[in-house]
């Protein structure tokens, strides 16, 4: 049998992360009926970086500004003990009310769905929305958690232990979707 | 796997300036938890903290509990007024009964230079110091940096003169460890009377007039005239100290810039620091006391990181 690459795989280039980002836009509207009430919360930190190209492509195309914000969910992770000695905390930014509000969640990568569970938590912290809507770039399987996106940009059939990097202009120079496979020996 | 600050804060002296960097930048969101309508996070789930109060405090103790609490974690106070402490039981001994009921960690205050110490020797869990003797309250001093960098951006380069009694001060020691690493510059001012002998070999400059530190510095951290410390006749009275070595709004005025004044509470007010000063606009007191929550709470999320049996526990994860 031949072993598998381990070249990483660019799936997704940055045309069609735009293209796919458009499409997910016009999703998000379609699915809340318009932009009024509408709020758009991205998970640290790709996830934010996303949102905010999502509010522009909404922007332009209804002539309506719609509310982002961003999350950061370490700190309602299950998982303390596992992240590491130096965990790092992020900013959370919702300074409006988001009761009675669509809240559309955004995220890079949906795999186990325990992000998703934490932010979920954290929103519940904030208020009551009307509802909540999940919009991820990137839906890799592998849940671990009775957790379903709503709206989702590409689906992946990866291996469990492959990564799928997400990349964005502001913080890694340049824009893609990239599937690093594990190395052979990796141990799980 | 220890936390990044390893097993306990007990102060200052031997944190490295990225430890502290850490610390600081951990604080920052924290501040908005505090800002919330529910002003909770799971983070510290599960934990049980014992605050173990040998020395009456009131803002330590309910700014340590606030910052459990707002992390979710389960707390116990226990003070040596009316513990088993009064019947006779040695500090550890107090540790060890607390700790073989499963506690995660505790933080003490304690009369004595060096009692957190002698307790983080004997006990597994993680030991914070909120107060030992004349020795560190690295907390405040950690609270005090953090109200520095919010104003000045930066800490490296800045004027920092710590007025008053620093003989009795556990504060002045974490100051100037801490202010000395992130890279301020350090005075302290006051009587000769009320200040350590061999300061100097701390690195710091020694001003015996205010007026002179007024003008040197950028900020000044006044101190608590510990007149329940005083065992000795240091001075001549409360009033001829305010005359001599007092922060007002007088002598403010004469200072070549803006200077930001900090002063860890409680004050004596028309002592070392007069009313106008301490409400007027240089003064940064009650934003010293909302940095107080946020700092510890990062204290405490950064040592319950990085526990390998409950990360044991814990498996599974990532998105």
């Amino acid at each position: 049998m031949p072993s598998r690459t381990t070249e990483p795989k660019t799936v997704l280039t940055a045309p069609a992360v735009e293209r796919t980002l458009r499409r997910m836009a016009d999703q998000i509207v379609e699915l809340n009926d318009g932009t009024d009430r509408l709020v758009i919360v991205g998970i640290q930190r790709r996830g934010v970086q996303l949102s905010r190209r999502i509010s522009a492509l909404i922007e332009e195309s209804e002539g309506e500004r719609v509310l982002q914000g961003s999350l950061d969910i370490t700190l309602y992770r299950d998982d303390l003990q596992t992240v590491g000695p130096r965990p790092v905390v992020g900013p959370t930014d919702i300074p409006w009310e988001i009761d009675g509000r669509n809240v559309v969640i955004v995220d890079d990568v949906l795999y186990t769905g325990r992000t998703v569970r934490a932010a979920l938590d954290e929103l519940a912290d904030f208020g009551r929305p009307a509802h909540i809507v999940l919009a991820v770039l990137i839906d890799r399987g592998g849940r671990e958690l009775p957790i379903q996106p709503d709206i989702v940009g590409k689906k992946l059939s990866v291996e469990p232990r492959d990564r799928v990097d997400v990349l964005v202009e502001d913080l890694d120079g340049r824009t893609a979707v990239v599937v690093v496979p594990a190395l052979e020996d990796e141990t799980p | 796997m220890t936390s990044a600050l390893g097993k306990d804060l007990l102060g200052l002296e031997f944190l490295s300036s990225e430890q502290i960097r850490l610390i600081l930048d951990t604080a920052e969101p924290f501040k908005e938890i505090s800002e919330r309508s529910i002003k909770k996070v799971p983070a510290l789930r599960g934990s049980t903290i014992v605050n173990l109060f040998f020395e009456n405090s009131t803002r330590t103790r309910i700014s340590f509990e606030f910052a459990e609490k707002r992390l979710s974690a389960d707390t116990v106070n226990v003070s040596a007024l009316g513990s088993s402490v009064q019947k006779g039981e040695t500090l550890v001994d107090t540790a060890r009964n607390l700790e073989a009921m499963r506690i995660d960690m505790v933080v003490i205050r304690h009369g004595a230079s060096g009692a957190a110490q002698f307790l983080a020797d004997r006990i597994e869990s993680n030991v914070i110091n909120a107060g030992d003797g004349l020795h560190e309250h690295p907390t405040q001093g950690l609270l005090d940096l953090l109200t520095l960098r919010d104003r000045f951006g930066e800490l490296a380069g800045k004027k920092v003169c710590i007025c008053g009694d620093v003989l009795h001060s556990r504060v002045a020691r974490s100051n100037i460890w801490g202010l000395k690493k992130m890279g301020a510059e350090v005075a302290v001012c006051g009587p000769r009377s009320l200040l350590p002998h061999g300061i100097e070999e701390f690195g710091v400059t020694v001003f015996e007039r205010i007026e002179d530190a007024i003008q040197w510095a950028d900020a000044l951290n006044v101190l608590r005239l510990q007149l329940e410390r005083m065992t000795a006749g240091y001075i001549p009275s409360s009033r001829e100290y305010n005359r001599v070595f007092g922060v007002t709004r007088e002598r403010l005025e004469r200072a070549p810039h803006d200077i930001l004044i900090l002063h860890p509470g409680p004050m004596n007010r028309g002592v070392e620091i007069d009313s106008d000063v301490a409400d007027g606009p240089h003064s940064v007191i009650l934003h010293q006391v909302t940095n107080g929550v946020a700092i510890r709470m990062a204290v405490l999320y950064l040592l319950a990181g990085g526990r390998p049996e409950l990360a044991e526990a814990a498996k599974g994860g990532a998105r």
